[in-house]
């Protein structure tokens, strides 16, 4: 189980995240909406530590951080409970000097020190997994942005993570090139991976997510299985949320 | 055989053997000292601590800021007035990875603060310690855009060690310069001195390409035009 409990974030004197809690169960998909700067990418990055909360708790599983104003946390523990994330960002952030299969490897072989056969091995499973087994030895410069994402994919579940976080996954990428990525995150759904994700993609919440958690202005507004929110949202400021990203989807370009 | 020729010829052996025994080693021993230099000097500029960045910073104004002849003097001819004597060699070594030291740590900092904040944070997202991330990640692309400025520093290098003539090493350019007191021919002599250091600049140019060519394999950037 993921747990976030009060967590919140300021950064100077502007607060991004105030009091928020939220769980998250294993083989659970969460879906984190809400409109642009309400926090839904913050609230991500505190769970993998990459933004440190000003207070609150954090918990994976049996570990647990918590976290206050004014006080340092060591960096070994957050690497502890770092560890047993994987994230995938907006912009795929592939490393560009190594190939897609090395790309898989790097958190096996430097982190955990698995032997390079061994992680190869791994990374190729993964590979195949995402549809880009053909792939292994290109380098990301030659590869879509449907294809970088996958492989991002891989490289973060590569160190089998408790919990994989995903922050506007298929932001960056057309249509097309995002049903492959929402494909390849809904066939990990189905096999009970454990998912986080801030994203503005209707279709890619309402089909893989279990729970949804509305954010806006740092606040959690509405929370609840993710039919009922898009279907019959109870908050007004969800309904118009909501009602915009259904146009978006339906119109496009008018 | 016209008499120029013939002079050059007898003097190639001893210019070339200056430049392979002082030249050469000045250059690479300081350009490899002074980048390790230029790097922790960066490393520092860029996190810290904080009460060495003054103290770096002071460092590379002060080099910068100097004639690199005015250093070599005061190192040379200036510091056993205080009590510090050293030999020729050592002390245009001194000289030189103080220079390089300053220049390159600009060069680093500025290639490590050009790889984007998202490759940290994939780094770090998979795992890996500050350390690991700045060796695996950071490191390998930022030394492929550093090679050019690199290189600029490393081809002027080559041509600036002539100034330890001036502090009595005797690499290549003073041994032109006694054989210019003995023959009186200065046109001739300095014209091939002139051509070695053109020639040990152009290996290290086409080396350059195949460095970048090499670091560059991964694509997504514009190679130089052939």
């Amino acid at each position: 189980m993921i747990g976030l409990e009060n967590i919140e974030k300021r950064f100077g004197d502007h607060t991004v995240l105030k009091n928020v809690s939220v769980e998250i169960d294993e083989g659970s998909v969460m879906a984190l909406v809400g409109p642009s700067g309400g926090g839904k990418s913050t609230l991500l990055r505190c769970i993998n530590l990459l933004e440190i909360p000003t207070s609150g708790t954090v918990r994976i599983g049996s570990d647990a951080l918590t976290f206050h104003p004014g006080s340092k946390v060591a960096t070994s523990a957050i690497q502890k409970l770092r560890r047993q994330t994987g994230m995938v960002f907006q912009n795929f952030q592939l490393f560009p000097h190594r190939t897609a299969v090395e790309n898989v490897m790097e958190g096996l072989t430097t982190v955990l020190k698995w032997p390079t056969g061994r992680a190869r091995e791994r990374a190729l499973e993964l590979l195949d997994k995402v549809g880009l087994a053909h792939k292994a030895d290109a380098w990301p410069a030659t590869l879509s942005g449907g294809q970088q994402q996958r492989v991002a994919i891989a490289r973060a579940l590569a160190p089998s993570p408790k919990v994989l976080l995903c922050d506007e996954p298929t932001s960056a990428l057309d249509p097309e090139l995002a049903e492959e990525v929402v494909e390849v995150l809904s066939q990990l759904a189905r096999e009970g991976t454990t998912m986080v994700m801030a994203t503005h993609d209707l279709r890619l919440a309402s089909t893989i997510a279990r729970q949804v958690v509305f954010l806006d202005a740092g606040l959690v507004v509405e929370t609840g299985p993710a039919r009922e929110v898009f279907k019959n949202p109870q908050r007004e400021r969800t309904k118009r949320f909501i009602a915009t990203l259904t146009q978006e989807a339906k119109g496009g370009h008018d | 055989m016209p008499h120029w020729l013939q002079l050059m010829i007898d003097s190639l052996g001893p210019l070339l053997w200056a430049a392979l025994i002082f030249t050469a080693p000045l250059t690479l021993l300081s350009f490899v000292l002074g980048l390790t230099l230029g790097l922790v000097v960066a490393l520092i500029r860029l996190f810290g601590p904080a009460p060495l960045v003054p103290i770096v910073r002071f460092y590379v104004w002060i080099i910068r800021g100097t004639p690199l002849l005015v250093q070599l003097f005061l190192i040379f001819y200036g510091l056993p007035s205080a009590g510090i004597v050293l030999d020729a060699f050592p002390a245009a070594l001194i000289g030189f990875t103080l220079n390089i030291g300053a220049y390159t740590s600009e060069i680093i900092r500025a290639v490590i603060g050009s790889i984007p904040k998202g490759q940290w944070e994939a780094a770090y997202s998979i795992g890996m310690t500050w350390q690991q991330a700045m060796r695996r990640t950071i490191l390998p692309q930022a030394a492929r855009v550093a090679v050019p400025p690199l290189s600029n520093t490393f081809i002027s290098l080559v041509k600036d060690t002539s100034l330890a003539a001036a502090i009595t090493v005797p690499e290549l350019f003073q041994a032109s310069q006694r054989i210019v007191a003995t023959t009186y021919e200065p046109l001739i002599l300095y014209i091939e001195a002139a051509l070695i250091y053109l020639a040990m600049s152009s290996v290290l140019s086409h080396l350059q390409g195949r460095l970048e060519h090499r670091l560059g394999r991964y694509g997504g950037y514009i190679e130089a035009h052939k």
